[in-house]
Parts: structure tokens; C-alpha cells; sequence
């Protein structure tokens, strides 16, 4: 790729363009729910969070906080239809944001569920399960947040990227979540795990075709 | 009585405080009028959702209409609330589904079914099923599963009244009750998430207890269709699924009848189902609950065995392991 150097370019590139327009764009739109939930809260532009307030921020948060861990799981599939959009510039910002919004989920139920209840808090997550295993990819998460600088990425290198498969777990984990906690209508819990499942089977199954075309005809292609 | 009334439109809505206020004035002036409209008195139900209901104050059986509890918010909730934030999975089962599709369901002409071991059986049209009884209003805290809570001032008149009606004969062990099935105006039925119709059951000792209460209406009013028109139990010692909402059939049985919750889950959903913060459900809590309309950080307050009503109900479970019947 850098057969000649690269000679100082005017004018919009794609970096350029992702730190000044795209970028900015999307943190301001991985906004967009919170400012929502704010407004519900205060019932402002005909908004409503309900009556039971506490309940509207803890569902709607830890939602969120999926929608998140699912978009950055289709930078991937994405990438690969359309590599000159360079999504993979934006997964950080995404996985950032479900780490967000997985925080202010955990701190409604904290704060505002249990009243800073630090013993009904242990309880919980000791003995019910479905908080034992949200809280377990909360955790799982933290990692990941933490090394998400490119400090981090360059001086981990090849282990940052096993590190962050556990990104895999963690959505089952917190779909598990979601689904265990369901009364009895697990409809919606079941279509994220449809979208996971989707996601997860396309990179099994481009693991494979990379390996076969790696063995095949092509052997000198890498991934 | 008959005379039409549009709509209920939200300036309508007595503010709670204002309603305590007038109800409590009512009351004087219906003692003065004299015991003939109090406890004979044959109750009128007007066709339409939000119609005022004319009712006494004087709770039958001496039982007070609010049984205190200690460090228990009783201020009773808003119309808003108690009419936008409903469990009634026949019309979906977000808690504003029914608010939303309850509109379109046809609650009159409505009958009720009576059958199984009693003397007296039979179809009976509502508007004859309820007019043997005096309605009186009760404030009764009301404690869902899902471990929130409210405080609803309800209208209606003793179970035990209702039931004495129909002779109930010594095999009667059990009330099982039924509510409507009408896909066509109730969407949530659509979709098999529970088994149609909704079924519920009481012991007869407990359906024949004083709190038991059959419900017509709400603030005064016509009880609307999302509450569980036209007419719904309630059991206010037992978790908010026990009080079976727009009933159809009533049925007296021998053996312990089957309820839609403990079919779909019976290791979650038990028949008895009563308050208790030491029996947790099996994946939550219930030693606490959300008290809707508590301050925003503090919605939280303890849950009391038998809902507070332990006093009242508790030597019906005497030598019974709630947890086992949990």
C-alpha cells in the first residue's frame, strides 16, 4: 500500500472526513436515546415515560445498551460489502456507547431501583441469576472500555483482538439477560438473539471461506 | 338514571384531593338520606366507562375501606395512573396497550355465566347480576408480581354477597372465574403468549372473606375497560394476577380449578399466590416494591406479608406452608 509516500493532500479525505463530519454525526445521533429518555423524564415535546419512571429507564437503557453491542457487531458484515466506506473507523465510538449505556443501566437499577441498597445489590447479582449473568457481561465490558485507546490497541496487538471476541459472549450475556428477566412475552428478546445469531453465523461462516480460499487456488492471500 | 355522557374528558377527572374531599361530603349526605339507598340499595350501573356511579361510603361486613399499614405510602393514585399503566395481557402486553385497545371492546350487553355446585345456576345479565347490592368504595393497595404497586379506590360490592346468591352447595370447594374471549376486540388474544381465555380461581373461604370484592368502578365512576370492565375481582392480600378482570363465568368446583398463570409457569406462578416479601419468585425479589407515584428517588418501600392485610387474612393460611403454596 505505501509503495510511494503519500504526498500532502487539500481537500476531503476519508480521514479527514470521518473526524470532522461523520464522526461528530454519529456521537451525536448515539445520543439521540438519552436525550430521549431525559425528555420522557421531564415529559417535555409530548414525551412520556410512563408512570413508573425507575422501570421506563432501567428497560430502556439496558436496550440500548444491546442495540449498541449489535451495531458494532455489523460493522463487520458491512465492512466486507462496502470496504471503501472504512466503517471499521467507527466501531470504537459504538462499542463505547453500549458501554455507556449498559453503565446508566446498571446505575438507574443501583440508584434509583435499589436505593443505593448495597446489600439488596449483592443479593441480587448473588442470587438471581438473570442479574448475575447482566452483571457478569456489564464486567466483561469493562475491559474492553479500558483498552479501547489506540495506546492499548498498538501495545496489546494481537492479543487486543482476541481479548475483544469477548464482545461475542458479552452479547449473549446480555440477550440472556433481557430474556431471562421477561415475564412471560420473550418475543422481543428472541428477535435480538435472531439479530445475534445472524451475526455471529456470518462470521463463522467467513472463517471458513477465508480458510478455503486461503488453502485454495489464492494461497498467498492473507486475511 | 339513563342519560348520556360523551367521552370522559381529562377536565372531567375529579383531582384526587378534591375527590376525597367531595366523597367524603357525599357520604354525610347519603347517611342522611337514611339506610334505604345505603344497604338494600340496588345498584345502578350506567353503560358507559367514566359515568359517575352512586355509591355509599359505609364498607358492608365492618370492614374499614382501608386497612392502614405502617410505613406504607397510602395516598391513593391518580386516575392517570391507575387507567395508563395496566397489566391485561388480552389486549398486549405493554402496560399501555390497554389504555390504547381497551377503547374497542363492547362491555355491554354483557352475561355472566354461573355454574358447578350451587343450587341456583344460569346466564344472568349484568345489569341483574349487580343490582342486589349496595356499592360502597374501598381503598385497597394493590401489589403486582412484577413486585410495583399502586393504591386504588375502588367501587363495588363483597364477593362473598355475590356468591351466597347462587347457594353454593358443601362440594363447592372452589370459585374458578373466567374472563371473556373475544379476539376480534381483545388483539392481545391473538397471539398465544398465555392460554385464552384467562382463568382464575379462589378457595371458597377465601373468595367468601370480607376483603374478596367485585369491582364495577373507579374514583366514583365506571370502572373504564382497561381496569377491567364491566366487571373484575379483587383480592388485595394476593399478587395483582389473582384479580380477574372482565368476567364472563363463574363456576363452583369440587377440585382446586386451573389458573392461567400457574398453568403457563408452576414454579413461578403458584394458586395461592399471596403477598409475601419472604417468598421471592424464583428469578426476582419481592421483599420490596415500586410504589408508583413515590418520589422518583425513592419509588422503592417494603412489601408487607399479605399485602398488609395480615390481620385480616392470615388464619386462612393457618398451618399451610406459604412456600410450598406459594
Amino acid at each position: 500500500m505505501a509503495d510511494t509516500p503519500n504526498p500532502p493532500r487539500r481537500g476531503l479525505t476519508v480521514e479527514r472526513g470521518y473526524r470532522s463530519i461523520v464522526k461528530p454525526i454519529v456521537f451525536v445521533a448515539s445520543l439521540v436515546p438519552l436525550g430521549w429518555m431525559v425528555c420522557a423524564l421531564f415529559g417535555w415535546f409530548g414525551f412520556s415515560a410512563g408512570v413508573d419512571p425507575v422501570k421506563f429507564l432501567e428497560l430502556e437503557n439496558g436496550k440500548t445498551a444491546l442495540d449498541f453491542i449489535l451495531l458494532t457487531l455489523m460493522v463487520t458484515p458491512v465492512h466486507d460489502l462496502a470496504r471503501h466506506l472504512q466503517l471499521l473507523r467507527l466501531r470504537r465510538m459504538l462499542g463505547l456507547f453500549a458501554f455507556f449505556y449498559a453503565l446508566v443501566h446498571f446505575s438507574v437499577y443501583v440508584v434509583l431501583d435499589l436505593d443505593f441498597d448495597w446489600h439488596m445489590v449483592g443479593a441480587d447479582i448473588v442470587k438471581r441469576p438473570y442479574i448475575t449473568v447482566g452483571f457478569t457481561a456489564l464486567l466483561l465490558l469493562l475491559p474492553l472500555a479500558v483498552t479501547s485507546t489506540n495506546r492499548m490497541m498498538r501495545r496489546l496487538g494481537r492479543r487486543w483482538t482476541r481479548l475483544h471476541r469477548l464482545i461475542y459472549g458479552i452479547a449473549a450475556l446480555g440477550i440472556w439477560h433481557y430474556y431471562w428477566q421477561e415475564k412471560i412475552d420473550v418475543r422481543m428478546p428472541i428477535r435480538y438473539a435472531a439479530v445475534l445469531a445472524v451475526l455471529l453465523g456470518y462470521r463463522l461462516l467467513r472463517s471458513r471461506w477465508l480458510r478455503r480460499m486461503i488453502a485454495g487456488r489464492r494461497g498467498a492471500l492473507t486475511a | 338514571m339513563r342519560f348520556r355522557v360523551p367521552g370522559i374528558a381529562p377536565s372531567e377527572i375529579t383531582p384526587p384531593d378534591a375527590y376525597f374531599g367531595r366523597r367524603a361530603f357525599l357520604a354525610g349526605a347519603l347517611a342522611a338520606a337514611g339506610t334505604a339507598l345505603g344497604r338494600a340499595g340496588a345498584a345502578v350501573l350506567p353503560p358507559r366507562a367514566g359515568m359517575p356511579l352512586a355509591f355509599t361510603q359505609d364498607a358492608a361486613d365492618s370492614v374499614d375501606a382501608l386497612v392502614h399499614a405502617p410505613n406504607q405510602n397510602e395516598t391513593p393514585n391518580t386516575w392517570d395512573q391507575i387507567t395508563q399503566y395496566n397489566n391485561y395481557y388480552e389486549f398486549g402486553t405493554s402496560k399501555t396497550d390497554p389504555a390504547e385497545y381497551a377503547g374497542q371492546l363492547q362491555v355491554r350487553p354483557w352475561n355472566i355465566a354461573v355454574a358447578g355446585e350451587a343450587e341456583v345456576t344460569g346466564n344472568f345479565a349484568l345489569e341483574d347480576f349487580v343490582k342486589p347490592y349496595a356499592l360502597e368504595e374501598r381503598i385497597y393497595r394493590f401489589r403486582c408480581v412484577e413486585a410495583w404497586s399502586m393504591v386504588i379506590p375502588w367501587v363495588g360490592f363483597p364477593l362473598a354477597r355475590l356468591l351466597q346468591q347462587f347457594k353454593p352447595t358443601s362440594r363447592a370447594k372452589y370459585v374458578a372465574f373466567d374472563t371473556l374471549y373475544r379476539p376480534g376486540q381483545m388483539p392481545g388474544q391473538r397471539v398465544p403468549v398465555l392460554k385464552w381465555p384467562y382463568a382464575e380461581g379462589l378457595r371458597i373461604d377465601e373468595a367468601m372473606h370480607p376483603l374478596s370484592f367485585m369491582v364495577v368502578g373507579l374514583y366514583g365512576r365506571v370502572l373504564p375497560n382497561q381496569n377491567g370492565a364491566p366487571l373484575r375481582l379483587i383480592v388485595p392480600w394476593k399478587y395483582g394476577f389473582k384479580s380477574i378482570k372482565a368476567i364472563v363465568r363463574i363456576v363452583f368446583t369440587e377440585q382446586q380449578p386451573l389458573t392461567t398463570w400457574s398453568e403457563a409457569a408452576p414454579d413461578e406462578y403458584g394458586f395461592y399466590a399471596n403477598v409475601n416479601p419472604s417468598v421471592p419468585h424464583p428469578r426476582w425479589s419481592q421483599a420490596r416494591q415500586r410504589r408508583i407515584g413515590n418520589p422518583f428517588f425513592h419509588e422503592r418501600q417494603d412489601t408487607l406479608l399479605f399485602n398488609g392485610y395480615a390481620n385480616e387474612v392470615a388464619s386462612l393460611y393457618t398451618g399451610m406452608d406459604l412456600r410450598r403454596n406459594f
